[in-house]
């Protein structure tokens, strides 16, 4: 036994310099580790009751959020200061539901801005995560559906919600919602195709730059009223024509510049170029 | 055609360094030479006309054909009327105006013509006949032999001034102090805008931002009618809109004398910006920045409302606040100082 340990390690050692041990080491350990992952990860478990589901949250958040904001959600703070990961203590499951369910977390790399992307976690991998964060701190949960659940939505409700729309959003989002631009390579993103869970949650946590529109100023009729405009705007044919993104004079003006200009300039080459001539006389001349 | 002794006119000048070449030779176009090119020409041109004509019977048929109002038509998610009465009378325009153009371009008589500049003076004679004639005009009319008639005739012109000035004097009156003050007074609620809610400090979360109006908007006088309304409220709104933004109590340094204008974080400041007064609402909760969209003038809501960037000349208003016994948010006097941009008393 002794003998056949040893003529391996032999082997092996005598191996340990060729220039494909240092890869093939690599592969072995991320195949076992992604292995390991794979049959011990908590995101299959089955959805079970509320104490497990925080359990299941709690690994997630370990593996996929604790890098930046601490094992315990605790939030990092760099050496000089500044926040690299901000305290989740709380914030609630809504902002959870809200940042990872629009893929704004976990984020790709540090920025300005975190953007909507894809979400990477499934949805009832956020529920854990939302879950588990909740169990830290109180904060504004989750909203049901009926809140902004917008199907039925009166002409009037719509009105009422444009009228919100336009004293508390536009200054940010445009008053189409087509987003805008903010100091120091910020953004207030585009509203079109957002969910109005997602609007709701926003609305109630303020993510980011964005102010908080608690529901003891702004009321859950309020919100849903929005909602309704929101989505019946995205709904509603563009009557006039183009809409060039409905981002206002910088598409419509840049429109004007290069085709509208641009097409006169072209006619105006046409009408003064000389026309075409012939070397032959005209019968009758000369 | 013979235009060529227009180029030899212009050679006669002898002392020029370099000899005039004189036009080039003019050259027919295909269409003069070519019948089967002009008959081509003739039928474009006509074809454009017939197009332009086909588009313009088409935006009539569109114009009936297709629904507007409740129940529109829809083309590509755009309204199927509007698209298609622009599209058809922008080609009947464009095919009319293509054909006229292609029709003086091969068609039309070809003679290249030269004009001289004039000078753009008129001559000596001419200048000195307007002047006898303008003298003769003073000689006739006696003007200056009978100063009564020009002095009466000077005054009824200076009196055909006062009309105008008269009728100008509609323009004011003058604003008085009625821009250094708003409809703001001590005990007024700070309600939300729109829907007239009420405040307390409590239903406030910090990084929340309020747009709000004085409750006097929501208000009805004791006939049941709507204490402002119309252009008046419009006027009263313009000045005495607000934002209402709750920080960390730790993040705000108050100027001296302003310890007190907050409620628990919660500050009130004006929504007009200093600049040219546009309405601002465009708060970054986390660096307590707030944005004015129109020139970029960017106030420090947690540093009195300081200026620290753009064209703004004068820092932010801010209104004082208290709780009343009820505990909603209430002012506690009309705003310190001016809201909304700078004029010309103001200095």
């Amino acid at each position: 036994m002794r003998l056949i340990t040893r003529k391996i390690s032999a082997r092996l050692s005598s191996r340990r310099r060729s220039r494909y041990a240092a890869p093939a080491v690599l592969v072995a350990a991320l195949l076992a580790s992604g292995g390991l992952y794979a049959a011990l990860s908590p995101a299959d478990a089955s959805k079970g009751d509320d104490a497990s589901t925080i359990a299941e949250g709690r690994a997630l958040f370990q593996v996929g959020c604790a890098s930046c904001h601490g094992k315990n959600a605790e939030g990092i703070v760099t050496q000089k200061g500044n926040q690299y990961g901000p305290a989740l203590v709380g914030v609630g499951a809504a902002a959870v539901d809200f940042q990872v369910g629009t893929g704004r977390m976990p984020l790709a790399q540090p920025g300005a801005q975190a953007a909507r992307k894809k979400p990477v976690y499934k949805q009832d991998e956020i529920d854990a995560i939302a879950a588990f964060v909740a169990s830290l701190g109180p904060g504004p949960a989750v909203p049901e559906s009926d809140k902004y659940d917008v199907a039925g939505a009166s002409n009037e409700e719509v009105v009422r919600g444009g009228q919100f729309f336009r004293t508390n959003c536009t200054a940010c989002h445009n008053f189409a919602g087509s987003g805008g631009a903010l100091p120091g390579g910020k953004y207030a993103p585009n509203l079109r195709g957002v969910s109005g869970k997602h609007i709701y949650e926003a609305l109630l946590t303020g993510p980011q730059q964005m102010p908080v529109f608690s529901d003891g100023v702004l009321s859950p009729e309020d919100k849903k009223d929005i909602i309704a405009y929101l989505k019946k705007n995205e709904d509603t044919p563009s009557y006039g024509g183009f809409t060039l993104g409905s981002i206002g004079p910088v598409s419509e003006g840049m429109f004007a510049w290069l085709v509208g200009i641009g097409s006169l300039v072209v006619v105006g080459i046409w009408l003064t170029s000389s026309s075409t001539r012939v070397k032959k006389k005209k019968e009758g001349a000369a | 055609m013979s235009d060529e002794h227009v180029g030899h006119s212009l050679d006669t000048v002898e002392d020029e360094p370099i000899a005039n070449p004189g036009l080039p030779e003019h050259l027919p176009r295909p269409t003069d030479v070519d019948e089967v090119a002009e008959r081509r020409a003739e039928r474009q041109v006509a074809t454009l006309f017939g197009l332009s004509a086909l588009f313009a019977v088409l935006f009539c048929v569109a114009y009936f054909a297709l629904d507007i109002g409740d129940n529109p038509d829809v083309f590509l998610n755009m309204g199927a009327s509007t698209v298609a009465l622009g599209t058809c009378i922008g080609l009947c325009m464009l095919c009319l105006g293509s054909g006229l153009i292609q029709w003086s371009r091969k068609l039309m008589s070809d003679h290249e013509i030269v004009e001289l500049r004039h000078p753009a003076s008129s001559s000596e004679e001419e200048r000195s006949d307007a002047v006898a004639a303008f003298q003769q005009g003073v000689e006739d009319s006696g003007i200056a032999r009978r100063p009564l008639l020009r002095n009466s005739l000077l005054g009824a012109m200076a009196a055909l001034g006062l009309p105008a000035i008269v009728a100008l004097r509609d323009l004011g009156p003058l604003p008085g102090d009625k821009l250094a003050h708003t409809v703001w007074k001590k005990g007024m609620r700070v309600v939300q805008d729109v829907d007239g809610a009420r405040i307390r400090p409590a239903d406030m979360q910090v990084g929340q931002l309020v747009n709000a109006e004085p409750e006097v908007f929501f208000e009805e006088n004791s006939e049941g009618e709507p204490e402002y309304e119309g252009v008046e409220l419009q006027q009263a709104k313009a000045k005495a809109a607000v934002i209402l933004v709750r920080m960390d109590p730790d993040d705000i340094k108050p100027w001296k004398g302003r310890e007190n204008w907050g409620v628990e974080g919660i500050l009130c400041f004006s929504k007009i910006c200093t600049h040219v007064g546009c309405p601002i609402s465009l708060w970054e909760q986390q660096t307590h920045h707030l944005l004015c969209p129109c020139h970029q003038s960017t106030f420090d809501l947690a540093d009195n409302g300081k200026v620290i960037f753009g064209p703004a000349g004068r820092h932010l208003p801010q209104l004082p606040l208290a709780v009343d016994q009820q505990g909603y948010l209430i002012a506690t006097s009309d705003f310190t100082e001016p809201v909304g941009p700078s004029y010309w008393e103001r200095g």
